[in-house]
C-alpha cells in the first residue's frame, strides 16, 4: 500500500493541506485526497469483482455439470443457484462497474484532467466512499443471515421480492434492496463533486470543448444516473415497506400493482447501462487518440451522440417489458425509440473507427484493450437490435441470447474498459510502468476465453434455452444435440479466463515493486494529468496549470513533436 | 436460423423466424463491414515502436464528416425496415387475436402449472372442466385462446416451439392466442424467475390430432367418470 | 484548509449553488417517482377518494401555512446574510427552525389521531402512500432543520454566510414538495 500514495512533501500546498505525520488510518482510510478515494473505490470494486467472478464460476459449474460438488464451493442447491445469479448480476453492475468506472476513474481523473488540486467538496467525497463501503458490507452480510442471500434476480420483481413466503429469504431480500439503496445514495453524493468540479474548477483557459472526452462522459453519466435513480429510490422504499411493514404497494391481492415496480426499475435500469457505458467510451477515446497519435475524429459529434444517447435512454425502458403484460400497443412505441438509439451509438462507433484512419497505431497493452472494447461492444450493439424489435423479442426474451447480448455490452464496459483504464493510467497512479509482455499475455488470455464463453450462449439462446434455469435436464425436448457441450465449453472458458486474471494481479504487484520508473509523461499524451509528477503529490501540482488548447492535438503539421500538451503556451 | 434448432410449432413461428433472419442479415452485413474496416485500419496503420507519423484530421469538415454521416443515414434506413418487420409480427401475435376455436386456462403458481380445459360444454367453471397439472394437451390446427394468470408471483408462460412467451401477473388475466401446427411432445418453461424452484418448473406440451384430442377429452371428463378423484392443483 | 478547486468558478455559477441544485434535482426525481406512482394508483382506484375523505384538511391547511411562513423567514435570513448581518440571519433561521418544529408537532398530533382511529400504514394502499409520502417529506424537514441549526451557528459568528442562501433554496424545495402533497393527499376527495 505504501506505493499507492505519494509521500514526498509538497511545499506549495503545505499551508493549504495539513500533512505532516499522519497515521496509516488517517492517510489511507480517512484521507480526503481524491486520489486516495479513487484507489479505495478501485480496490473495493476489484475485490467485489473477484467475489462476483467466483459466483459466476460456481453457478456455471452447476450448469455444465449438474449436481456436481463444485470445488471451493460444494453442491449448488436451487436456493444457492438463484442467490448466486442474483448477486452476481447486482455485484457486477452496482459494486464493480459503478465504483470502478464512475467513482474510481471519476475521482482520479476529474481533478487531474481539468487541472485543479482536489475535488470541490473533499469531505462529501470521503463520505460517499464510506457510504458505498457500508452498502457493500450490507450486501455481503445478506448471505450470512437466516434464509441466506436474496434469489429473485437483480431486477427484484415483486411479489416475489416483496413477500418472505415467496422468496424464502425474510432478511436477505431486505438487506439486498437496502444495500442497493445505500449504494445509490453513495453515488448521488459522489455526483455532487463530479459535476461541480468538472464544471466549476477547470483550469484557467479550459473552455467547454477543451475538456477531455472521458470527463465529459463521466459528467453526462452522473447526470443520467441522478435523473434516473430517483423514482427507483422511491420505489425501493415502498418495496422495503412491503417487506417489513406489510404494506401493499406491490401486492395485487390488496390493491397494489406489481408492474409498477417494473416501470420504476427499468426507467432506471436502462439509463444505467449508459451510465456505465459512457465512462468506458470516454476512456477508449483517450487511449485510441494517444496510441494512434491522432486527433479525435469530430469531437463535438462524439459529445452530441453521448447526450443524444442519454436523452433517448429515458424513452426506451419498456423494451424490457414487452412480454410482461403491458398494453401491447405500447410495445410499438418502445420498439421505435429503442431502435433509434442505434443511431447515436452506431455513430459513436463510426467516429472511433474513423479516428484510426491515418494514424500511427501503437499496439501497446492499453491500446489493445481499447480496440477490443470497440470490437466486442460492436457485437453487443448489433445483437441488441434483435431484442429491441418487439416481434423477435417474444421469442428471444429471457433466453441465453439476451444474456449473451448484455454480457457483450457489460463485459467490454466493466472489464475491458477497466483494464484499458488501469493499464493506461497505471504509470500515473503509481509512477511505474507495467510489463507490456505480461499485459499482452493477460489481454489475450482474457479476450479469447471471453468470446468462447458467450458466443456459445448466443446459440443456446437461439435454441430457446432460458436463463436462470437451475437444471436443464428437466426440459428434454429443448436439450437438443450438443447443447450441453456448448454449456461445458462456456464453463471451461470461464475457468480459463478467471485463471488468467492471476497474470494481471501478478503484473500489478511485480510492476509496483520492480517496474521501470515512469516519468511524467510516458505515453507522450496531451491531457493535463501527464504534466503532474507520477504519482501526483497531494495537491497534484506545485503551480496549477493553465490550458491553451484542446486535448487531442496530436501530429499537428509543422510541429517538431507529434503531441502538443494542453498546458504548453505554444 | 432458429428453425434449425427448434421446430416451428405454431402458425406464427415462421413469422418470428423470418424476422430473426431478416435482422440477422441486416445487422450481420453492418457488423462485417464495420469490423472489416476496423481490422483493416488497425492492420494498415499500425507501426512498430514509436516510429511513423500520423495525419492531422479534425473530422469537423463536411468532406470528412460524410464518412460517418452517410453510414449513419444508412443505419436509419435499416432501422425503418426492422421496425416495420417487428411491429407487423408483434401486431399479429399480441395485438390482433383471431376468433378462437378452443380456449384454455393457464394457471401458474410456485412451482407448478395447472391447465384448465372448459370441457365439452365449452364453458369454464362448470362441472365438466378438465384440470391437468404440468401437462397441456392441445388439438392440432385449432385456434386457441389462452387465459393466463398467476396465483402468487410473476411467472412466464413460454412455449419455445410456438415462439410464444407471456408473463403471468397475479391479479390479472392475460389473453393471447396460438395455433399448434406440429404433432408431438414439447416443453413448456417458466421464463420469469419465480423463486428457488424456478428452474424446476417444467411442463409437457402434447399436441395431438383432433380425433385423439376428442378421445382424450371424453376420457378425462370428470362428469362421466365421477368416481375419479378430483385432480390435484384445483384452485 | 480548502482546496483551490473550491474557490474556482469556471462556469460562472457559485459552486455551492451548483451543488444545492444537484441535490434538489435528485430529490425532485425521488418525489416525482413517488407522486407519479401515487397518481397512477389514484386514477385507477375510485375508492381512494373515500379514503382521502378521512384526512384532516384543516390540519393540513394549518401546516401549509406554517411551512410557508417558515419559508418567508428563510428569505428574510437570506436578505440579512446578503447585507452581511450574520446575527440577524441566524435569528431568522431560528424562526425557520421554529416553523419546522411546529410543523412536525402538528404532524405528530395528526398522525397520532389517525393511527389511534385505525388508519395505519397497512390499512390500505392510500394510507400506505399517505404515510410514506408525508413521512419521507417529514424526514426532509428534520434534516433541513438540523442543517439549518449548523448554518445558523456559523452565521451568528459571521462565518460562511453564503450557506444561508443555500439552505434557503433547500428549504423552499421542501416547502414546494408539501405544496404538491397537500392537494394530492388532503384536498382531492
Amino acid at each position: 500500500m505504501a506505493e499507492l500514495i505519494p509521500t514526498q512533501p509538497d511545499p506549495g500546498h503545505e499551508d493549504d493541506h495539513h500533512h505532516g505525520e499522519q497515521s496509516f488510518v488517517s492517510k489511507y482510510l480517512l484521507s480526503t485526497d481524491h486520489k486516495v478515494i479513487a484507489m479505495q473505490y478501485m480496490f473495493t470494486g476489484m475485490a467485489m469483482a473477484l467475489i462476483g467472478g467466483f459466483m459466476a464460476y460456481a453457478f456455471r459449474m452447476q450448469l455444465a455439470f449438474p449436481g456436481m460438488d463444485v470445488p471451493f464451493f460444494g453442491i449448488v442447491t436451487p436456493a444457492n443457484y438463484v442467490a448466486l445469479v442474483t448477486n452476481h448480476g447486482a455485484i457486477m453492475i452496482f459494486w464493480v462497474a459503478m465504483p470502478v468506472l464512475i467513482a474510481a476513474f471519476g475521482n482520479y481523473l476529474i481533478p487531474l484532467m481539468v487541472g485543479c488540486d482536489d475535488m470541490v467538496f473533499p469531505k462529501i467525497n470521503r463520505l460517499s466512499y464510506q457510504v458505498f463501503l457500508v452498502s457493500a458490507i450490507v450486501l455481503l452480510s445478506s448471505f450470512f443471515v437466516e434464509g441466506g442471500g436474496f434469489g429473485g434476480a437483480w431486477t427484484t420483481y415483486p411479489p416475489l421480492s416483496a413477500k418472505a413466503e415467496y422468496n424464502l429469504t425474510p432478511l436477505g431480500s431486505s438487506l439486498f434492496i437496502g444495500a442497493v439503496g445505500i449504494e445509490f445514495i453513495a453515488f448521488l453524493l459522489g455526483g455532487i463533486n463530479f459535476i461541480t468540479t468538472a464544471m466549476n474548477s477547470r483550469a484557467p483557459g479550459m473552455k467547454l470543448y477543451d475538456i477531455p472526452m472521458v470527463i465529459w462522459m463521466i459528467v453526462i453519466a452522473s447526470i443520467l444516473f441522478m435523473v434516473s435513480v430517483g423514482p427507483l429510490l422511491a420505489g425501493a422504499i415502498m418495496l422495503i415497506f412491503d417487506q417489513q411493514l406489510h404494506t401493499a404497494f406491490y401486492d395485487p391481492n390488496r390493491g397494489g400493482d406489481p408492474v409498477l415496480w417494473q416501470h420504476l426499475f427499468w426507467f432506471f435500469g436502462h439509463p444505467e447501462v449508459y451510465v456505465v457505458l459512457l465512462p468506458a467510451v470516454g476512456i477508449t477515446a483517450e487511449i485510441i487518440t494517444v496510441f494512434s497519435r491522432k486527433k479525435l475524429f469530430a469531437y463535438r459529434t462524439v459529445l452530441n451522440t453521448a447526450i443524444g444517447t442519454g436523452v433517448l435512454s429515458f424513452c426506451v425502458w419498456a423494451h424490457h417489458q414487452f412480454i410482461s403484460g403491458i398494453d401491447p400497443r405500447m410495445a410499438n412505441v418502445f420498439t421505435l425509440t429503442t431502435l433509434l438509439i442505434s443511431i447515436p451509438i452506431a455513430e459513436m462507433m463510426f467516429v472511433y473507427i474513423a479516428t484510426l484512419y491515418g494514424g500511427a497505431i501503437r499496439l501497446t497493452t492499453p491500446m489493445l484493450w481499447a480496440l477490443a472494447f470497440i470490437f466486442e461492444f460492436l457485437i453487443g450493439g448489433v445483437t441488441g437490435i434483435f431484442l429491441g424489435a418487439s416481434g423477435a423479442d417474444i421469442y428471444m426474451h429471457d433466453t441465453y441470447f439476451v444474456l449473451a447480448h448484455f454480457h457483450y455490452t457489460f463485459f467490454p464496459i466493466a472489464i475491458i474498459g477497466t483494464y484499458a483504464g488501469v493499464t493506461y493510467w497505471f504509470p500515473k497512479m503509481f509512477g511505474k510502468m507495467m510489463s507490456d509482455r505480461l499485459g499482452k499475455l493477460h489481454f489475450w488470455g482474457t479476450i479469447i476465453p471471453f468470446n468462447f464463453i458467450f458466443i456459445p450462449l448466443f446459440f443456446l439462446g437461439a435454441g430457446g434455452q432460458h436463463r436462470r434455469i437451475y437444471d436443464f435436464q428437466n426440459f428434454p425436448a429443448l436439450a437438443g444435440e450438443g447443447m450441453q457441450d456448448l454449456r461445458i465449453l462456456a464453463t471451461v472458458s470461464l475457468v480459463v479466463m478467471l485463471g488468467f486474471q492471476v497474470v494481471f494481479f501478478y503484473n500489478f504487484i511485480i510492476s509496483l515493486m520492480r517496474g521501470e520508473k515512469a516519468g511524467k509523461n510516458p505515453w507522450k499524451a496531451n491531457t493535463l494529468e501527464w504534466t503532474a509528477e507520477s504519482p501526483p503529490p497531494h495537491g497534484n501540482w506545485k503551480v496549477l496549470p493553465t490550458v491553451y488548447r484542446g486535448p487531442y492535438e496530436y501530429s499537428v503539421p509543422g510541429r517538431e513533436k507529434d503531441y502538443w500538451p494542453q498546458d504548453e503556451p505554444n | 436460423m432458429i428453425q434449425s434448432y427448434l421446430a416451428q410449432g405454431s402458425t406464427y413461428a415462421g413469422d418470428i423466424d423470418f424476422l430473426f433472419d431478416m435482422i440477422f442479415w441486416i445487422v450481420g452485413v453492418w457488423f462485417l463491414i464495420s469490423s472489416g474496416v476496423f481490422f483493416w485500419l488497425v492492420f494498415k496503420f499500425r507501426v512498430s515502436g514509436n516510429e511513423g507519423t500520423a495525419q492531422y484530421i479534425t473530422g469537423e469538415e463536411k468532406s470528412q464528416k460524410r464518412w460517418i454521416t452517410i453510414p449513419h443515414l444508412l443505419v436509419l434506413v435499416c432501422d425503418v425496415f426492422i421496425i416495420w418487420g417487428a411491429v407487423r409480427v408483434w401486431y399479429d401475435i399480441k395485438q390482433h387475436l383471431p376468433e378462437p376455436d378452443r380456449e384454455v386456462r393457464v394457471i401458474t403458481q410456485q412451482w407448478a402449472w395447472t391447465f384448465v380445459h372448459p370441457g365439452q360444454d365449452g364453458n369454464f367453471d362448470t362441472a365438466d372442466d378438465i384440470h391437468t397439472v404440468n401437462e397441456l394437451r392441445l388439438e392440432k390446427d385449432a385456434v386457441y385462446h389462452y387465459h393466463l394468470t398467476s396465483n402468487d408471483v410473476m411467472h412466464d408462460f413460454s412455449v419455445p416451439v410456438f415462439r410464444l412467451k407471456q408473463d403471468a401477473i397475479p391479479g390479472r388475466v392475460i389473453t393471447g392466442w396460438f395455433t399448434p401446427t406440429l404433432l408431438g411432445e414439447f416443453d413448456i418453461q417458466c421464463a420469469e424467475i419465480c423463486g428457488i424452484g424456478h428452474g424446476l418448473m417444467p411442463a409437457r406440451l402434447v399436441v395431438e390430432s383432433a380425433a385423439d384430442h376428442a378421445a382424450w377429452m371424453t376420457e378425462q371428463s370428470p362428469v362421466k367418470f365421477a368416481a375419479v378423484a378430483p385432480q390435484v392443483g384445483e384452485n | 484548509m480548502k482546496p483551490v478547486a473550491t474557490t474556482r468558478s469556471a462556469a460562472g455559477i457559485p459552486t455551492g449553488l451548483l451543488a444545492v441544485w444537484w441535490i434538489v434535482a435528485s430529490e425532485i426525481v425521488i418525489f416525482g417517482g413517488l407522486l407519479a406512482a401515487y397518481l397512477m394508483y389514484r386514477l385507477s382506484h375510485d375508492a381512494w377518494a373515500g379514503h382521502a375523505a378521512n384526512t384532516n384538511t384543516a390540519i393540513g391547511t394549518v401546516n401549509t401555512f406554517v411551512l410557508l411562513t417558515s419559508s418567508l423567514f428563510a428569505v428574510l435570513a437570506h436578505q440579512a446574510a446578503e447585507k452581511g448581518d450574520g446575527k440577524k440571519a441566524a435569528r431568522f433561521l431560528l424562526f425557520t427552525i421554529g416553523g419546522a418544529l411546529c410543523f412536525l408537532m402538528i404532524k405528530g398530533y395528526e398522525w397520532n389521531y389517525e393511527i389511534s382511529h385505525g388508519m395505519t400504514i397497512t390499512t390500505n394502499t392510500f394510507w400506505s402512500f399517505y404515510y410514506t409520502a408525508a413521512g419521507i417529506h417529514a424526514s426532509h424537514v428534520i434534516a433541513g432543520a438540523i442543517i439549518m441549526a449548523v448554518v445558523a451557528k456559523d452565521a451568528a459568528k459571521g462565518l460562511e454566510l453564503q450557506r444561508v442562501e443555500l439552505i434557503g433554496i433547500y428549504w423552499h424545495f421542501v416547502d414546494v414538495v408539501w405544496i404538491f402533497l397537500f392537494p394530492l393527499l388532503y384536498i382531492a376527495k
